[in-house]
């Protein structure tokens, strides 16, 4: 696979001090644990977290099932909880591709879209490439698994960061698994739509997730967790995924696991 | 695995295939040796090509090289179709042009009957496999024989190919091995393929030398020196193409290019990213029928242009990128759907990601409209499109074009025909609750408190996974709840 791709070329912003967090519709219902510790990792880095309380959903859903009008709306009413010029972390990959890329379309005829869409990071790859955060590890040694949604992958270009901040921490053994790039089978109304084979597709994700023994995987995006941990819980499986940024906070802030 | 049922008269015999789309899928997932024979293949030819393109830099450019050679030539394509009518016929090679399958059909047919010819040898041709050329010149006492090892294990079978350039990949050496004592007199029982092939291909050898007619595909035609090309491996291309004493090819219109110069890097990419062969064992140029003073070729070559639904996808900018495809397979061969329900289960001729692309044009959207929707959006086949066909983006337009309202502007056959009235007022409905700040807060307000009346089987997705449960209290609720404490302190 090509990393020289010019889509994930971008510059990054120094250290700010003040960021927005979009939460994501999925984390707001039903996993608001990894929106509040995103918060609290990045108020652990020394900078204040802005969450607008008008946010609801990037579109996304509506955009995927060929319904542009509807998801434009939804769109729009975003974009406008967010004046202020300081980059928009994002706690999943898929969400910030739709915001980040296919906002540029769907908006094309709304002034200063561009310069919206270029505000809109990813949780990990900021991390990353923005704080360059240095991470200690106060958890017990374990081995874990990573997961990076398509999106963040091939969109966001981000499975590179969320490696590289497992890998900071000391008493982490990240684990490969077979067909790692390969889709789990969620793809939102996909998963609805076409059952039978977005079941067959998250059977051998957690297949080969089982296969390498861990007993947690890590992934940045909920729609796929809720997908993996969906047919983990169905299998009565004690194998679960949870969200970088609870895994990091609980790892590497001190006492924050205690 | 069952054969796509084929009547020869009905210009749609494929769309019936493809309505049947989500019947085909649950056959095809529940046959575990098909799986484990796709999985095994795909595998195969994901890692060939990534052996084949080890500087990733050398790919890009070369993608981005040919993705603009591609571009440009459908900038220009009226005019390279007619500058490559002029060359050819110059050449001495004869140009039909055809719109529908039916008239592509009827051409090659009376060209056979003008050279009073019975048998026909083919190279492997995807569009003669979307005009079904088989089936109409049987019903005209025209025997056809497949000469690709790959078609003629599925022509033995009764089936169509599964895979655009591996037409046989369904099955695997055991399979056709038993296909194989069923159909070859004298054969003898092995499962070493080298050994396997050879006695097919001892078969095929006699037929080459008793064929009338030849019938052949073409991976590029050249408008600058009029040419036809011709990728293959097998070296039954270039039997066909010069054994017998007529030869036809046909086409899709978009594979003319403009300069000779055009094909080496499409020749490197499209072998590369097919199979992961540095170059084919046999590349074919055919500029001419037989000279005076040759020792063999065709007295006459002619090539047919097929349309069949490109003018639309041409009709349309972004829909137009369609036309870029040099036919390779890269992307069905990393796509997860098509790896899990295999290529028979789309009911086209082109299966995978293309096939999903392409034939909504030629079979109309309301024969189709389950195949865009089939997709997790993943991005693995627009990832690896030597040409950078924007396949996940090309899949989105095509939903929006199902489900587009009825007096919408028209742009394809059969548009708004996957539009269901309570699925648009689900979404309606969806969007009014989402842009609305006070609303959503309201509505997930009560969600998070009745959210023990939630229903623990949702439909499709509680069939194989736990429904997911909704928090007490909302992100939104806790973050001002911390926001009201940290003041308080």
């Amino acid at each position: 696979m090509s990393q020289l791709n010019t889509l994930h070329l971008r510059a990054y912003p120094v250290k700010p001090t003040q960021v927005y967090l979009y939460g994501t519709c999925l984390a707001d219902s039903l996993f608001p644990n990894s929106g509040i510790d995103a918060i609290e990792f990045l108020e652990l880095q020394g900078i204040e977290v802005l969450y607008p309380q008008g946010q609801s959903c990037c579109g996304q859903p509506a955009y995927n099932s060929g319904y542009t009008d509807q998801a434009k709306a939804v769109a729009l009413a975003q974009i406008k909880h967010f004046p202020l010029d300081i980059p928009i972390i994002i706690i999943s990959g898929s969400c910030g591709g739709m915001m980040r890329h296919h906002y540029k379309d769907l908006l094309k005829d709304e002034p200063g879209i561009e310069k919206f869409c270029d505000r809109i990071f990813e949780f990990t790859e900021f991390l990353v490439n923005s704080l360059k955060v240095q991470l200690d590890d106060y958890g017990e040694p374990e081995r874990v698994a990573l997961h990076t949604s398509c999106a963040a992958r091939r969109e966001m270009g981000v499975h590179i960061t969320g490696r590289k901040l497992i890998e900071q921490l000391e008493n982490v053994q990240l684990i490969t698994h077979d067909y790692e790039s390969e889709c789990c089978g969620f793809g939102g109304t996909f998963s609805i739509k076409h059952g039978d084979i977005s079941n067959a597709m998250v059977g051998d994700k957690t297949k080969n997730l089982l296969d390498t023994g861990v007993v947690r995987y890590v992934s940045a995006d909920w729609g796929c967790m809720m997908n993996i941990n969906g047919s983990l819980e169905h299998q009565q499986k004690s194998l679960r995924g949870e969200h970088i940024a609870s895994y990091l906070l609980a790892r590497s802030a001190k006492g924050a696991n205690s | 695995m069952s054969a796509v049922q084929v009547n020869p008269n009905d210009e749609s015999k494929y769309a019936a295939s493809a309505r049947a789309f989500r019947d085909n899928v649950t056959r095809d997932l529940a046959n575990d040796e098909l799986r484990s024979n796709f999985r095994g293949a795909m595998d195969y030819l994901m890692d060939k090509r990534k052996t084949a393109f080890n500087d990733a830099e050398e790919l890009e450019t070369l993608r981005e090289q040919c993705k603009l050679i591609k571009q440009r030539g459908l900038v220009k394509l009226p005019h390279l179709l007619e500058q490559l009518e002029e060359k050819l016929t110059a050449n001495g090679i004869q140009v039909h042009w055809a719109e529908t399958i039916t008239e592509a059909n009827e051409i090659i047919a009376q060209l056979i009957e003008s050279k009073n010819g019975k048998t026909v040898v083919k190279g492997k041709s995807m569009v003669s496999e979307e005009t079904a050329l088989n089936d109409h010149l049987e019903t005209q006492g025209i025997e056809c024989l497949e000469s690709d090892m790959g078609e003629y294990i599925v022509q033995l079978a009764k089936e169509h190919p599964s895979h655009i350039i591996m037409p046989a990949i369904h099955q695997n050496k055991k399979q056709v091995a038993d296909l194989f004592v069923k159909n070859i007199e004298g054969f003898e029982h092995t499962t070493d393929v080298d050994a396997l092939i050879q006695q097919g291909r001892n078969v095929l050898r006699d037929k080459f030398c008793q064929a009338d007619v030849g019938v052949s595909g073409v991976n590029f035609a050249v408008a600058e020196t009029g040419t036809l090309c011709l990728v293959e491996n097998e070296g039954n291309g270039r039997m066909c193409t010069t054994v017998p004493d007529l030869h036809i090819a046909i086409t899709g219109i978009e594979k003319v290019v403009e300069h000779l110069a055009d094909v080496p890097p499409l020749l490197s990419l499209l072998t590369r990213s097919a199979t992961g062969q540095a170059i084919s064992t046999y590349f074919n140029m055919i500029s001419h029928p037989r000279q005076p003073g040759e020792r063999d070729g065709p007295s006459e070559v002619h090539l047919v242009l097929l349309d069949n639904g490109r003018s639309q996808m041409y009709s349309d900018d972004e829909l137009r990128q369609t036309l870029q495809c040099i036919r390779c397979g890269a992307c069905m061969n990393h796509c997860p759907v098509y790896t899990r329900i295999g290529g028979h289960a789309y009911g086209t001729v082109y299966p995978g990601p293309i096939g999903k692309i392409v034939s909504p044009h030629m079979l109309g959207l309301e024969a189709t409209t389950n195949l865009p929707t089939a997709s997790s959006l993943c991005g693995a086949c627009g990832e690896v499109c030597p040409v950078k066909i924007p396949i996940p983006k090309l899949l989105l337009r095509l939903r929006q074009e199902s489900v587009k309202a009825p007096n919408a502007p028209q742009v394809m056959k059969g548009q708004g025909s996957g539009r269901k009235s309570s699925e648009a007022i689900i979404w309606s409905l969806w969007s009014i609750m989402h842009k609305s700040p006070l609303l959503y807060r309201v509505g997930m307000w009560f969600a998070t408190r009745l959210r023990y009346l939630m229903p623990s089987k949702i439909g499709a997705w509680t069939v194989a996974r736990s429904a997911p449960k909704l928090a007490p209290r909302t992100l939104h609720e806790r973050v001002k709840a911390r926001q009201q404490t940290a003041k308080g302190k």
